[in-house]
């Protein structure tokens, strides 16, 4: 089939599809009873959770000094992994907020999946400080609320307080913007649905309707939403950069901080969104929602993120040169040639030598090496938190205190175990909600999809040609 | 909700094409349209159906300003006059450090504000029951709804007439 489709672009959905194609392809996965895959992916999800829940219990009931945490390096596993699972869920944010501000059609293909992983990733990101607290049933503390001490408030001058509020403030707008896209997307399902299932999706859609003035506003709110969220989804990383940079450590105290911490984060999680992407679309049966374009636009934006970040390591470099500071250039010698050295190997070939293979369109486009990047790069930006935060640590300014860091078996547990938490919430997702924004993909079919009907519209674009062949 | 039946006449179009065309029509022939549903946000149809832009962001801006005000001021309040304490010789009224939480505050006010606004004002919520005209709505049917509670029968003809004239794949009655 000759599809009429846009000669500029190239069609976002692809096979054809009808408005009630498009409702059945992306609701009936919620509908059937669950594959053998999943149900397999579930078990080894649930069982990495009960790892999490036990290493936690663990370390709750004996204390951090379960941990190898020590008086020169206080701060390591816990604090790489939040941070790396905060900035895993910066993607969802992007693409849903910055992408529909700039008009990116592709975003409506990725963007459900993307934000519902936004919110695990906080969920798993936020758990880290919680447990390090110690004696986390005084977690409440954190919040400034009127108490018996005077009333003594928190310090809101600390960059670690700014973190309770930066964080608070994401994964709440992040859930809002979610759920209030989904509500729709709920109606959908619950109109197809009998019983007590039609009763729990009504619940769930808040009683839609689908009237024009309802998505009249649905759509002003999405927009000021998008707004709001843009500076957001920067502040967050950045406040989590200002953990670091407005300390007094040599190898922190940097202003470059922010914007590397940022394109990092994007650059992080775009990669676990093309890990799951690649995974949902074949186990669903999504690609003609999440098509190759879809894939290679996000590399795109994995390349000039680890592009960024590759020069912000260099920066780095030259700038603890330059500065003639002796503090300063030994933490970076320290990095690159010390105890830690094969952290900071890690880190450059997978953050900022392999995606550079994204120059080639042929790699861009393939399934198996975006899979396998996207892991590569998750381990790289793994590695570079961990670089930042344990090998500037134990390396302080008395030789005296200078120590070594290995994780114990309870920090081991605890990371892989906020793997199957994560997991567990996102598979958990796939059967609820539809996995693709069913009314957004609608609305762009006929200006993005391979039906397109504008100007010149029985031209072909030069993909579909070869598809046809 | 009012609790009375209200008899809707409605028809169901296939594309949005249709409908945009099928209000344009209604209103050459002035007949007034009560409710129009739709699978998804439909483009050109709230200048044909005459609805006035949202307010939802001017609300967002006031709860935003609000968020802006709360944070800073009880802030400056903390430290300058409830508990004043000196960290790293900084002043107690020190302004930039304050930036960061005020700016979160604001977007968390905008957002939560702006988010319950619109389901109290849509009349959606956790519970809420609406009857719907058609299960296909959110599907793929696009339906023009007109209130005909106790109207003439010569004025439901004339509906009749109108929306299977003008494209409706489907033309029914009910009582909600």
């Amino acid at each position: 089939m000759s599809a009429v489709v846009s000669p500029i672009r190239e069609p976002l959905v692809t096979g054809g599809k009808s408005y009630h194609q498009i409702t059945e392809d992306i609701c009936s996965p919620t509908e059937r009873t669950p594959s053998a895959a999943w149900v397999l992916a579930f078990i080894v999800a649930v069982t990495g959770l009960a790892l999490f829940v036990f290493g936690v219990a663990w370390t709750i009931w004996k204390g951090i000094g379960s941990w190898n945490l020590n008086r020169t390096i206080g701060w390591s596993w816990d604090i790489t992994n939040f941070v790396w699972w905060v900035g895993i869920g910066h993607a969802g944010t992007l693409i849903s907020a910055i992408l529909l501000l700039f008009r990116q059609k592709w975003r409506t293909g990725v963007n459900r999946a993307a934000e519902a992983m936004t919110i695990f990733a906080v969920i798993c990101a936020g758990q880290f400080p919680l447990i390090h607290m110690g004696r986390i049933w005084l977690a409440f503390f954190i919040f400034p609320y009127p108490n018996t001490r005077g009333p003594l408030w928190v310090n809101f001058n600390s960059p670690l307080l700014w973190d309770v509020f930066a964080i608070s403030t994401y994964f709440t707008v992040s859930l809002l913007f979610w759920y209030t896209g989904l509500v729709p997307d709920f109606a959908t399902v619950r109109d197809r649905a009998k019983g007590i299932r039609r009763k729990i999706y009504n619940l769930l859609s808040f009683g839609w309707t689908g009237s024009a003035k309802h998505w009249q506003r649905w759509e002003a709110l999405s927009l000021v939403l998008a707004g709001l969220a843009t500076p957001l989804v920067l502040s967050v990383h950045t406040i989590v950069s200002f953990d670091f940079a407005t300390s007094v450590i040599p190898g922190w105290h940097t202003t470059i901080f922010p914007p590397y911490f940022v394109a990092g984060a994007i650059f992080s999680g775009f990669a676990m969104v093309q890990t799951l992407m690649i995974m949902t679309r074949k186990i669903l049966k999504l690609e003609d929602y999440i098509t190759l374009a879809h894939i290679e636009s996000m590399n795109k934006v994995i390349l000039a993120t680890g592009t960024i970040v590759g020069v912000a390591y260099l920066t780095e470099l030259f700038i603890a040169w330059y500065s003639g500071y002796i503090y300063e250039q030994f933490a970076f010698y320290n990095r690159v040639l010390g105890p830690y050295y094969w952290s900071y190997i890690g880190m450059m070939s997978c953050n900022v030598l392999s995606p550079q293979i994204f120059w080639w369109r042929s790699l861009r486009r393939n399934i198996f090496v975006t899979f396998v990047m996207s892991i590569f790069v998750n381990i790289g930006m793994w590695f570079e938190r961990f670089v930042i935060i344990a090998t500037t640590l134990a390396r302080d300014y008395l030789p005296s205190s200078w120590s070594y860091y290995v994780p114990t078996w309870v920090e081991i547990i605890i990371f892989i175990g906020s793997l199957g938490l994560f997991f567990t919430l996102y598979l958990i997702f796939v059967r609820v909600a539809p996995v693709v924004a069913v009314a957004e993909i609608k609305s762009i079919l006929k200006s993005g999809g391979d039906q397109y009907v504008g100007p010149e519209a029985n031209r072909t674009h030069a993909s579909t040609k070869e598809a046809a062949h | 909700m009012s609790k009375e039946n209200k008899e809707v006449l409605y028809g169901l179009y296939d594309d949005e094409e249709y409908l945009l065309k099928a209000v344009d029509q209604a209103k050459a022939e002035h007949l007034e349209i009560s409710e129009v549903f739709t699978p998804f946000p439909v483009h050109g149809l709230d200048p044909k159906l005459g609805l006035a832009e949202s307010r939802l962001h001017i609300a967002g801006f006031v709860y935003g300003a609000l968020g802006t005000l709360t944070a800073f001021l009880f802030m400056t309040w903390v430290f300058t006059r409830d508990w004043p304490i000196i960290f790293g010789g900084k002043p107690y009224f020190s302004a930039p450090a304050f930036i960061p939480i005020t700016f979160e505050l604001t977007v968390l006010f905008a957002a939560v504000g702006m988010v319950v606004s619109f389901y109290i004002v849509c009349g959606l919520g956790p519970g809420v029951v609406n009857k719907t005209l058609d299960d296909r709505i959110t599907d793929d049917k696009f339906c023009i709804a007109f209130d005909v509670t106790g109207a003439e029968p010569t004025f439901i003809d004339k509906v009749k007439g109108f929306l299977s004239q003008s494209g409706a794949s489907e033309v029914n009655t009910k009582s909600i």
